[in-house]
Formats: C-alpha cells, structure tokens, sequence
C-alpha cells in the first residue's frame, strides 16, 4: 500500500533560471578496442569486399557476424567461409531520431539483414538506402523477405570498418 | 525449496526530473518499504541493490555510491545487473539470499537517476551494440525496438492499432497509481498519429525517461511466522538469457522469457499458466513488448495477445481474463529502469495483499507475475507471487 510518497519533481525551468542549483560534468572517454580473432578477419574481409562467416562442422551452422567458437557446440569452430553480398530483410524500421535524441528531416532505414550463404535467421545490423524518403514510400517498397544486395565504397576508400559497406539496396 | 516472504514495499514519485540524487531516492523508498513491513533497519539481515548502467547517474560504481541510502552499511550488501531486467531479477536475488538459508531478511532496492545525462538518457544507451559491427553505423537506442516491433507485426499481421491499444489502457490505469509520470486518457488514433520516432514505434508508445527508487522487504519462513498474519510468498522465480548476438535471434517470439517463466513455473508447481496466473505484470517499456511478453509468459498463444487484447482479457476490471498492467505499467507509471521492474513486483504484492486501492483488479487474485526485460532484448527476469 502506498502510504506516504515522496519526491520532488522538478521542471526545466527549475534548471535554467537558478531555482535548483546544478553541478556539471563532462567526461572524457575514448576507446580504441582490438579487434579481437574473429572481427579481426572479418574487417580484413570488408577491405577486400567480402562478407565473411564462420562455420561450425558439429551443428552445421555457418555464422555472420563470426565467431571463432560455436556458442551452441561450444567447442572451436572449423572453418571461414565466404558469404553473398546479397541478403534478405529480416526487419527494418524509419528512424527519425538522432543517438542524443534530436531528430532526423530525411530518416535511415536500419535494417537486420539474413546474409545469403549463411545459416537461416543469421543476420547483420546494417542501413537500406534507396528505399525512399518517408515511411509511406519504405513501407511501399521494403517488407520482411525483401531481397537485398550491398553497396560498396570503391575498394580505395575501404579501410576495414562495417562501413565499407555503404548500405544495401534492394535487388530488383 | 525454503519459503520467502514478502512483507512489504514502497516507492518514491516516478519523475522525468527528480531534486533528490539517487542516494536520497532510494532512502525514501527503503524507508517507506520498512514501515510497511513494520520494521527498523536493525531488523535487516542483508540488502541487494538492482540498477542499471552507471552512465545514466553518472557515477561509476553506483551500487556502492547508493549503499548508504539503501540502508546497507556495515552488512553484506551486492548489487545484481541485468540491464532493463534488473528491478525484477533484484527480488529474485533476494530470494536466493533467503534461501540459502544464510539470512533471515532481506531488503530488496532499486533505484534509476536517469536524468543526469545530457542532452539525453537515450545516448548512454549506443555502448550496448557491437562496437565493431553496429556503432560505426550510427546506432540509436530505438533501432532494436522498432526492428523488433516490426518484426513481430509482419510475422503476425499484427496492425498498429491493436499495438497502440496497450498504451491506451496502461496510461488509463496509471491515473490511478499515486507514483505515476504520464497516466491519462488517451485515443488510439492519439497513440497511433503520434510523432513516428523509429516506425513503428511513436512517441506515446515509448516509455518516457524517469528517476524514482523502489524498495521491497523479503524474509524469510520462520521470520513470517513469528510476525505473524496472512502473507504473500515468492512461490516461483525464474531468469535466462540468450545470445548477445541479437541480429541471429528470432526477433517476434521471446524465447529467453518463455524460458524464465517456466523455470519459475516448475517452481511454483504452475502447469496451466492461463488458469492459474490470475493478474501479471509484463514489461511494457514499448507498447507491442507487453504483447511479446504475454506470449513467452504462455499466457497466450504466439500473435494471440493482441487478439485478447482487443477483447479486453487484459483490462483491469476483467472477470474473466488476466488483468495485465494493472499499475499502469513503465508506459504510464514511468520507467526509471530497475526501478520501474521491482514497482511491478510491488503492485502483485499489493493485488494479491488487496490493498491495491482504487488499482485493485475486481477479479479474485490468489497467484500473479511480474516479469522484466533488457540488457540487449535478451534477458527474461520473473517473479510468482502467491497468498
């Protein structure tokens, strides 16, 4: 049963105008993180322009994004295995909101994609683009299944990122 | 299995910016929990703290910068973290203190200061994807949900409508929760026209940014029984996980939640969830997740939720269905995160107490659930409350 409440609400005016005293700090953090076995290749591979997956001879499973162990066997895996470009929509959404909040005129279409040659439902995080401009004309052309190929930068601009892969567009 | 009790709970205010810090937050509530259970803090055997990232307080160590607002100093005090799961895997920590038998009281805390981080809450969150094959592509918080919702309307054929009628009843239910950040009358078509913020996820389909603490007091057998009266027991509890590689997951069906609740099930000797779960209180940080809840806690079908949900089985004054969110959830009572999981747990406590007030479900309630959900959508937390 709730009694007694307590807690004080405060408004964004409270802040600005001096009413609640604040205390401001900003920290600085940066990160560089080694790529580790797995990611390592798999950056190397996005260089080279090449999807590249692990696969597993106990379950059979080839996996993307890779892994140097089979988390279901758990033991070692086998093998790498070179992956499609090409993918299936597994979901997609129209985003129209920034990392802090803020908010987007034109929105990213983020999408999880099946990469062919991989094992069913093994999908990357990656963006649809040439899809349209609103959630009207994405809907109108993307659904879950739709067929889906990669964009590459030009192999000189590659650097080994997630990015070298521009976005992927539809097939047809 | 040893028995635990639940004697009492207490919460601060929900707020989308509260004066007190966290520490004093958490004194409210760990205060207002004791004096429902009509004890003092020499009573207190040990204490577990659930919270979510330190980012958000922006202390590092936050377990230990709340402790003296959590009443733990000088005893053995651990904090438990499940990302979103936290607030209801708290009490289940809680309970295992109890059952080891290591203890005879426990004092169960939650707590979330989320309004610190600036400009907003949301960008403490883009640490959470891979930050080798997600980050660089820009990530933000309401990807996984919107990607996730998506999913599970098209498996379904679920329309927006029958997603948006969640948020409907659960603000409807929050006007009468004291704690409660956004309760009110809203319209489908309100919810459905909203500002799209990730589609098809609006803007009154998310739960807002809150800061507020919970509390509950646990004990154990013999404790409950020398203090005597009728009393609401821990009959199941059940946590699982599954793979952190969360674009290989099947994103319409929470297998990690269906996996947690029956290992909560087993324990409570439940084997017809839809007969013998009479309220539950899903995780409803989104609308379409307390659907996808209700379906991994089995009870209902896969895709049924929304059908049930448009007949009204999970409304509060049902006689005939599973009063679902009756406290009006994180959508309307708010969602400071662990926080918002043990005020869950608080509410089946008070439903099956009868002391939920103008919240109470008109059916009779003998044994409910609460359930919580997070870390990178792949934690399932559940508690079995019964009298």
């Amino acid at each position: 049963m709730i009694s007694e409440l307590r807690g004080t609400s405060l408004r964004e005016e409270d802040i600005g105008s001096g009413n609640v005293l604040t205390t401001e700090w900003r920290p600085k953090l940066d990160f560089a993180f080694d790529p580790g076995v797995a990611i390592g290749q798999f950056l190397q591979g996005l260089k080279e322009g090449k999807l590249l997956g692990r696969r597993c001879h106990q379950c059979g499973r080839t996996m993307i994004p890779p892994r140097m162990f089979c988390e279901l066997c758990f033991r070692r895996n086998d093998e790498w295995v070179e992956l499609k470009d090409t993918g299936r929509v597994n979901t997609f959404s129209v985003s129209y909101v920034n990392w802090d909040a803020s908010r987007r005129e034109k929105p990213q279409v983020p999408a999880v994609i099946e990469i062919d040659g991989a094992s069913p439902g093994m999908g990357i995080l990656h963006l649809l683009s040439e899809v349209g401009e609103s959630v009207k004309e994405v809907m109108a052309r993307v659904k879950v299944g739709t067929a889906v190929q990669a964009v590459w930068k030009p192999a000189a601009q590659r650097e080994g990122s997630i990015t070298d892969i521009l976005y992927f567009r539809p097939l047809s | 299995m040893p028995k635990v009790a639940v004697l009492g709970a207490g919460l601060t205010r929900f707020m989308r910016r509260s004066l007190e810090t966290g520490r004093e937050l958490c004194w409210e509530a760990a205060s207002a929990a004791l004096r429902e259970a009509d004890l003092t803090l020499a009573d207190i055997d040990c204490v577990v703290m659930g919270t979510a990232p330190d980012a958000f307080d922006g202390v590092h160590m936050k377990g230990e910068y709340l402790l003296d607002g959590c009443g733990a100093k000088g005893k053995p005090y651990t904090r438990v973290y499940v990302g979103g799961g936290s607030g209801v895997f708290a009490p289940i920590a809680g309970w295992y203190h109890l059952a080891s038998g290591a203890f005879r009281t426990c004092l169960v805390m939650a707590e979330e200061k989320m309004s610190p981080t600036q400009p907003h809450p949301q960008g403490a969150f883009n640490a959470i994807y891979d930050q080798f094959t997600e980050r660089p592509l820009g990530v933000n918080l309401l990807w996984i949900f919107s990607l996730e919702q998506m999913r599970y309307m098209q498996t379904y054929g679920i329309p927006m409508e029958s997603i948006a009628k969640v948020a409907v009843k659960n603000k409807r239910n929050a006007k009468d929760h004291p704690s409660a950040q956004l309760g009110g009358d809203f319209t489908v078509e309100q919810i459905v026209n909203a500002e799209i913020m990730a589609y098809p996820v609006t803007r009154l389909m998310v739960s807002p940014v809150t800061d507020g603490a919970g509390a509950m007091v646990l004990c154990n057998e013999d404790f409950a029984k020398k203090k005597g009266g009728k009393h609401v027991w821990v009959d199941g509890v059940g946590w699982n996980l599954d793979t952190s590689y969360w674009t290989n997951r099947d994103l319409a069906y929470p297998q990690y939640v269906e996996n947690a609740a029956k290992m909560a099930y087993k324990m409570a000797g439940i084997k017809n969830p839809r007969e013998e779960i009479h309220v539950a209180e899903p995780y409803d940080p989104f609308c379409y997740k307390e659907l996808h809840h209700l379906e991994g806690l089995q009870l209902a079908g896969k895709g049924e939720a929304p059908k049930l949900l448009e007949k009204g089985f999970w409304d509060r004054d049902t006689t005939t269905g599973i009063p679902s969110s009756p406290s009006g959830g994180l959508l309307g009572v708010g969602n400071p995160i662990a926080a918002a999981g043990i005020m869950k747990v608080a509410e089946i406590f008070w439903q099956l107490k009868g002391t939920a007030g103008a919240r109470q479900i008109r059916r009779t309630a003998k044994r409910g659930l609460a359930q919580a959900w997070g870390d990178l959508m792949q934690v399932g937390t559940v508690v079995v409350l019964g009298t």
